[in-house]
């Protein structure tokens, strides 16, 4: 039974992957991306980790796919499709990908990965022991410090979209 | 882990889009839409380290702390991105990387 869920995840995350990085209107190509993003979510519901399954949810599919259709909504003509890309980059650009795949995929079958069988359940509680935990092996440090870039990124981010008003109205 | 699936079809899946998204990185000539392939490289890094932590140390936790801070800094990344975006736009009114040359003359 998961395992045909799984399948059916998979499916759907690939193939709208593709039409995300092929469609020619950038306003289709964010809402397929915002479906591979619920079908990571799905997986990571799957094995058990929902926390993690919550914030990819609420961050990716909540917070910055908005954030990208709002940006495209200020900046580009919606029913103007994009350019179409040269027939000779596009066999560049697949025949690299597809020979780093293979050689991916290569090195991940031919490697013999030392599984485990038993199922086990995430808690919100132990990622929260985890990260605020200031000895060994603990994330206190990096957890501060993630709250510092935040705020440093909003703050920047703030001051990039203003300043090029800013000078025009000084010069 | 999930029944009946192996490790090496969770990491299948997360190289395909990995290089998805690397051949849309490569093809794309909108700023926007380069920056959704990147989008799908992190995520797909992201699911990798979730992954290896639970099918093969499902008693530590380092994998999936991980992805949390990446999923943080991509936040931030986007934000910032998008700003300078925004921005440029302003400044040359076309998201076309053929014409963002700005910085030659």
């Amino acid at each position: 039974m998961e395992k045909i869920v799984f399948y059916i995840l998979a499916m759907i995350m690939i193939v709208f992957a593709v039409m995300s990085v092929t469609s020619r209107n950038v306003m289709r190509a964010i809402v397929f991306l915002l479906f591979v993003m619920l079908g990571l979510a799905g997986i990571y519901f799957m094995i058990d980790f929902f926390f993690l399954a919550a914030v990819q949810m609420t961050v990716y599919a909540g917070g910055i796919i908005i954030l990208y259709i709002t940006s495209i909504m200020l900046v580009e003509r919606i029913g103007e499709p994009l350019d179409k890309p040269k027939p000779i980059h596009q066999y560049i650009a697949g025949g690299i990908a597809s020979l780093g795949a293979g050689m991916s995929l290569f090195a991940i079958y031919n490697y013999d990965f030392d599984q485990v069988t038993e199922e086990t359940t995430t808690t919100i509680a132990d990622v929260g022991r985890t990260l605020l935990n200031y000895g060994d092996g603990g994330y206190i440090l990096p957890f501060e410090v993630i709250s510092i870039l935040l705020l440093a990124a909003m703050v920047g981010a703030i001051v990039i979209a203003k300043s090029y008003q800013k000078k025009e109205s000084s010069n | 882990m999930i029944e009946g699936v192996s490790i090496y079809e969770i990491l299948t899946l997360s190289t395909l889009i990995f290089f998805i998204g690397v051949f849309g990185f490569f093809t794309r000539k909108n700023l926007i839409a380069m920056l959704m392939s990147i989008e799908l490289i992190l995520n797909s890094a992201a699911f990798n380290f979730v992954i290896v932590n639970k099918y093969l140390y499902p008693e530590q936790l380092d994998g999936g702390i991980f992805s949390l801070f990446i999923i943080a800094i991509a936040a931030a990344e986007t934000a910032l991105a998008l700003a300078i975006i925004i921005n440029l736009y302003r400044l040359v009114m076309s998201l076309n990387t053929d014409k963002l040359e700005t910085l030659k003359n």
